[in-house]
């Protein structure tokens, strides 16, 4: 049951990354984030550069199996799961978020040891208005993985 | 508001070593930003926010969360462990006052 969600995930996961912004990256090559060309956009990869490290983001291995649209902004479910190892020498220390459109685009990051074991957490979090949410992990190795998506919300969460 | 009453979830029954295991944590926490304007007073409403949640479990530092006001209120946190031995899984919250709250819960490996 379990395994069929996670391949259900991925699969969706997968299409998301090639069909929007991984094909922009690849053909770009090594730029950050391609895809976005607003001015926060820029001002978010500044942002990201200083949580995460230097260097061009891969639109891979991330996951947040969200609904392109959130019913209450105050409450946005963010669900994240890693593809990546969890060995002593390979990896992921860290994934952070972030919403382009909140007036701070950092809302969080979370850190890990390879004993944390696979990276799949959830939390909730709130959005004024519709905005590009994007996650972000950072191998042991500095290897940075990306997933972002463009969400709307029904109802403002900045009340809450 | 209240706040605390912090809870952490784990598999009521036994886990076989190795098995990837579902924590669930949650905490009452008004979690305001310090951006919000109160609508009857039109005065910003004062930050009061989380700021770090901790998970120890098996001696280790498994999670290690930075949050911002950006996190939604009485925020619920999700995350998994892998199952070493049987022993409780500590988390911390702290906030930008300073104020701390823990909870815990013991994972029995069969």
């Amino acid at each position: 049951m379990e395994n069929k969600d996670m391949l259900a995930m991925n699969r969706r996961g997968f299409f998301h990354s090639v069909g929007s912004v991984g094909v922009a990256a690849a053909v770009v090559g090594g730029g950050v984030f391609v895809g976005t060309p607003r001015d926060a956009s820029a001002a978010v990869d500044a942002l990201i550069a200083e949580h995460m490290g230097p260097g061009a983001v891969t639109m891979d291995k991330v996951v947040v199996d969200t609904p392109d649209k959130a019913e209450n902004g105050a409450m946005v479910r963010i669900p994240v799961v890693v593809n990546h190892p969890m060995e002593p020498n390979n990896y992921i220390e860290k994934v952070a978020v972030f919403v382009d459109e909140n007036p701070n685009p950092f809302v969080a990051s979370f850190a890990f040891i390879p004993e944390s074991g696979p990276v799949d957490i959830e939390f909730r979090l709130k959005m004024a208005k519709a905005s590009n949410v994007r996650v972000v992990a950072k191998s042991n190795s500095g290897a940075l993985y990306g997933f972002t998506k463009k969400i709307e919300v029904a109802e403002g969460g900045c009340s809450g | 508001m209240a706040i605390g009453s912090p809870k952490v979830r784990v598999p009521k029954d036994p886990v076989k070593k190795g098995d990837k295991v579902n924590i669930k944590t949650m905490i009452q926490h008004p979690m305001e930003s310090g951006l919000r304007k109160d609508k009857a007073t039109g005065e910003v409403v004062p930050a009061h926010f989380i700021t770090s949640v901790k998970a120890v479990y098996d001696g280790k530092l498994v999670l290690d969360a930075v949050w911002t006001g950006a996190v939604s209120k009485n925020p619920f946190l999700g995350f998994h462990l892998r199952a070493e031995k049987t022993g409780p899984v500590e988390v911390t919250w702290k906030d930008d006052k300073g104020e701390e709250f823990k909870a815990s819960e013991v994972i029995t490996v069969a």
